[in-house]
């Protein structure tokens, strides 16, 4: 059944993962991992070993590596939602900004340059034909 | 009978409630967007409503995977600040407006909105950062809240047009409360931006600008953008722009711009604020 790989016109936009129910369904443990460092005894046995603490989730050993390795494009295409991400990034003590820069492949201090000048331009992408 | 007074648009980005909170606002990153919100605050302390009806969207804090309402009502008698994952705001305890949001509940459901009913939830920085910048930093905040939660965490969520027509029938049910009220509503998110992925920090500010003036004079011209086109062209956050909607159709008809502010940036958000007043 392949009616919801169809149904994606946003498949096409740069540098973009729509955070759809395919990627929920792949993201789940991922994220509900991320949801469980809202609460500070969790994120100080998250931070005292990481790796036991992330064994202790049903995720993928890919889901688990990016999550060590912090690689947020990596968990997002794992079906990791930034929202979610975030609290791994919060728990780091880092911003918004960083993650974002981390993302583009920008140093952050190039990232908050291109910021303060106006922000990454929108370059329309012409919508796939039939869509 | 509870009348709306006011419709505010403003952006949450969870670095204005960290700047805040920090001391920061008069360093020179922060300073000019904070001076934009010293009229708002003014205004908004010669204009205190009763109630605020806050539609704000929650991001990953009452609400993880496990339940996913697209529509949520808060009916509780108070809300407290979320710990996000770097400890809670230091701000104070959200008062809730328990008889009207149950009584605005009864009534969007009777006009074929069906809501998700709330009677126990933390609230995070969605909600809490516009606060703080219509108020200020404060003890105790001036009036009582109804935090009405949309989801545009998991794609779709809610259309334009679905938004703006449920503000519609949330004015219907504010208009019909035996109670003599002053009540804003509030539509928070924006503007463009994106946070994720390599294209992260898109700004569109032609969009922007386009939704700022149709708020004002055109609404229904922003029903008819699509998921696909705010997503494309006001980035993959931008998206949470809909919650504007809900406002602007709580207002329905024309109305005066009272202020409007747009600065670029704060973190990686577009920032966007309006006070509208219905015009009778």
């Amino acid at each position: 059944m392949n009616l919801e790989k169809n149904a994606k016109p946003y498949s096409d936009i740069p540098g973009t993962t729509v955070f759809d129910a395919e990627q929920s369904r792949k993201g789940y443990h991922l994220n509900m991992f991320c949801m469980s460092l809202m609460k500070a005894p969790n994120r100080e046995r998250f931070k005292a070993d990481e790796r036991a603490y992330l064994n202790e989730w049903p995720m993928t050993e890919e889901q688990k590596l990016a999550v060590l390795a912090r690689d947020y494009n990596r968990m997002i295409s794992l079906g990791g939602n930034i929202y979610f991400l975030a609290k791994i990034f919060a728990t780091d003590g880092k911003s918004f900004q960083h993650a974002a820069a981390l993302m583009t492949g920008m140093s952050q201090e190039d990232y908050a340059r291109m910021m303060l000048e106006g922000g990454r331009a929108y370059v329309p992408v012409k919508p796939k034909e039939g869509v | 009978m509870a009348r709306i007074s006011a419709g505010i648009a403003c952006s949450h980005v969870p670095a204005i409630g960290a700047a805040m909170d920090l001391g920061k606002t008069k360093e020179p990153y922060w300073a000019p967007l904070f001076a934009g919100f010293e009229f708002t605050r003014q205004w908004m302390a010669a204009n205190t409503p009763d109630v605020v009806f806050l539609v704000y969207n929650d991001h990953a804090t009452a609400f993880s995977l496990d339940i996913i309402p697209t529509f949520a009502i808060g009916c509780a008698p108070e809300f407290a600040p979320a710990d996000e994952g770097w400890g809670a705001r230091p701000v104070p305890t959200v008062r809730g407006a328990p008889e009207l949001a149950s009584h605005i509940a009864a009534s969007v459901i009777e006009q074929d909105f069906d809501l998700t009913l709330v009677n126990k939830m933390d609230v995070d920085h969605g909600l809490t950062v516009p606060m703080s910048l219509m108020f200020g930093q404060t003890q105790r905040w001036p009036c009582l809240v109804i935090p009405f939660a949309v989801n545009v965490v998991q794609y779709p969520p809610p259309s334009g047009n679905r938004c703006y027509q449920l503000g519609k029938a949330i004015r219907r049910a504010i208009e019909s409360f035996d109670q003599d009220l002053n009540v804003q509503v509030w539509g928070t998110g924006g503007m463009s931006h994106q946070l994720q992925g390599p294209r992260a920090g898109l700004i569109n500010k032609e969009f922007d600008g386009r939704f700022l003036d149709a708020m004002v004079k055109d609404p229904e011209a922003l029903t008819r953008i699509s998921r696909d086109q705010y997503l494309r062209e006001a980035g993959s956050e931008g998206i949470e722009l809909v919650m504007w909607l809900i406002m602007r159709g709580a207002l329905e008809g024309p109305v005066r711009e009272v202020h409007r502010l747009y600065h670029v940036p704060a973190s990686n958000t577009a920032v966007g604020h309006l006070i509208l007043e219905p015009q009778k």
